[in-house]
């Protein structure tokens, strides 16, 4: 199967909305966070990008919204790349789960979750991942300072495992 | 004196279930610290008897804020950082690191470097292959597997600690070339080890091919098929073991992929003895592709003659002051990259290996972010041991190859 072309990724995108660019090389979608699952399912059931590659997050703290949420999709079938950014604002860091298209969102935005604080709207196990319960912050934010030390976790007994 | 301990806090970790769909279902913690669990991890399973029902697992122990230390260094600093995500094949994890570099700086390298590069990273997936069959035989018992593997490992160990000057956290990759060109001999007794190679695996195939133990413990054990694997963002041999011949090294072709003679192994069910047999022949390939490549390995400069990126000789710098300041100034200042963002995959033994950087045009990243293969893996690997034996976890866990390093970061 051929990758589909620049421009029928740019038309799938303009009709959610959203804006395409290509940097270097790779086709970025960027869009309002509300159309991002229901243009996902496209992108998944008309261009065959079957495989959530990677999600994660990147903070800009002098701008609003302040949070580019960063997702990237391969195919297994034609072997195209996208990049699908989308923006969402500090007070309210929302956008809509993917687990009921990708098995592998789950882990992907617990750990967005964890070192962002991102929340994904429908994902039930946002649970800490690489981080544990009652760490306070999140820690690739910008304004977390790097030498920022956490509250000791207490000694539990035993029965409480 | 009795240690502080509040009730109300909440556990470190926090199971997913607190008890069975049967009163009489059993949870049991494995790790983090097992030994047979071979990296820091933590498997919390529901038993229904020997039976997995439920598994929940959880990592996060080795995390060590590789991202966040990132966004404090300039670009060539993070070279010896990132060797240590996954420790088995470094190498691979030096060389996407410092491609991904080089696509935002527009910086081509040198034909021999790309060569080298090639050649390099298939002798680190030997290595990884090796360390990952070898444990995982040996946790079914198979300690003569064991050592010839670690032998063999350990002979190219050596020949890289002849190259780099460390047997495994090589920081050898730089933006722009390699750290320095091969010494003397050094292709001879890399010739002399991958006939050694041949020998001893072919020792493995006897001992453990058809050996009724082994196949007992991984036929039809851990079985993903195609589907699953991809939902769950399988890549590498794990999702090769399903017969899904997807390898980027065919698929997109980077470095000197493209101009080299292999095959994509394929397994037919998606279990354990797949993987293992998977993972075999894939070896195999990059011996028969370190063969090609030791041909074809070109001469001239090793490094791109750029003084965006690359140090300039040593000897000018101790003579005329331009070579100093230029020295300096990527030393001190890191190499100014131009803003923008990229994302670059490469075939890492375990699966699809991802650096995506962002630049806002200074000496050091905005923003580093790893799509480590083992993390991905571990989200989806609960669908592998379910519904199967206690004692399958261990199989199961090894033929999967969970690294620490880059699954936490």
């Amino acid at each position: 199967m051929v990758a589909p072309t620049a421009e029928r990724i740019e038309r799938e995108a303009a009709a959610a909305g959203g804006a395409t660019a290509i940097s270097l090389g790779t086709t970025v979608i960027t869009l309002s966070s509300d159309s991002v699952l229901a243009l996902v399912r496209r992108l998944k059931a008309e261009l065959e990008f079957d495989l959530l590659v990677d999600v994660t997050a990147v903070d800009w703290p002098q701008r609003t919204p302040r949070f580019d949420v960063v997702y990237h999709f391969y195919s297994t079938k034609h072997f195209g790349r996208v990049r699908l950014k989308t923006l969402v604002g500090e007070t309210s860091p929302v956008v809509d789960s993917l687990n009921s298209l990708y098995g592998s969102a789950g882990f992907m935005e617990r750990e967005c979750h964890d070192m962002y604080g991102i929340v994904f709207r429908g994902n039930a196990d946002l649970r800490p991942i690489l981080l544990y319960e009652g760490f306070v912050g999140h820690p690739l934010r910008k304004d977390y300072p790097k030498l920022a030390e956490q509250p000791l976790v207490p000694y539990r007994t035993t029965e409480r495992l | 004196m009795t240690p502080p301990f509040d009730a109300g806090l909440p556990n470190p970790v926090r199971p997913a279930f607190e008890r069975g769909v049967r009163d009489d279902a059993v949870i049991v913690n494995i790790g983090p610290s097992h030994p047979a669990t071979h990296g820091t991890i933590q498997v919390i399973a529901m038993l229904d008897g020997e039976k997995v029902q439920r598994v929940d697992v959880h990592c996060g122990y080795l995390h060590r804020g590789f991202e966040k230390e990132c966004e404090d260094h300039t670009w060539h600093n993070l070279i010896p950082y990132v060797d240590r995500l996954n420790y088995c094949s470094g190498l691979i994890n030096d060389f996407a690191y410092c491609e991904a570099v080089e696509t935002l700086m527009g910086v081509e390298i040198t034909p021999r470097c790309r060569y080298l590069r090639t050649l390099l990273s298939e002798y680190s997936r030997i290595a990884d292959h090796l360390t990952c069959i070898a444990a995982s035989l040996m946790e079914l018992g198979a300690m003569t597997a064991f050592l010839y593997m670690v032998m063999i490992r350990d002979y190219i160990y050596e020949h890289l600690a002849d190259l780099t000057g460390a047997r495994v956290t090589y920081s050898y990759g730089r933006i722009g070339g390699l750290a320095r060109d091969l010494p003397e001999g050094w292709l001879a007794r890399l010739a002399e080890i991958l006939d050694k190679y041949e020998v001893f695996v072919g020792r493995i195939h006897g001992l453990m091919d058809r050996n009724r133990i082994f196949i007992d413990r991984t036929r039809n054990v851990g079985v993903i098929s195609t589907a699953d694997a991809i939902d769950r963002g399988f890549t590498g041999p794990i999702l090769r073991s399903t017969g899904a011949p997807r390898d980027l090294r065919k698929d997109a072709p980077y470095l000197a992929y493209g101009e080299l003679d292999f095959d994509v192994p394929v397994g037919i069910n998606g279990d354990n003895y797949d993987r293992y047999y998977v993972r075999m022949r894939e070896m195999d390939e990059s011996v028969y592709m370190i063969r090609q490549l030791m041909e074809m390995l070109p001469a001239g400069s090793l490094n791109v003659d750029d003084r965006h990126c690359t140090l300039p000789p040593k000897e000018l710098v101790y003579t005329e002051i331009e070579s100093l300041i230029n020295h300096f100034k990527l030393i001190m200042d890191g190499p100014v990259v131009p803003a923008g963002e990229v994302y670059t995959a490469h075939e890492a033994p375990n699966g699809e290996l991802g650096f995506y950087l962002v630049s806002t045009g200074g000496g050091m990243p905005y923003k580093v972010h790893v799509r480590s293969p083992s993390f991905v893996h571990m989200g989806g690997v609960n669908r592998m041991l379910e519904g199967y034996q206690l004692a399958d976890i261990i199989p199961t866990f090894g033929s999967v190859n969970m690294i620490g390093g880059e699954c936490d970061r």
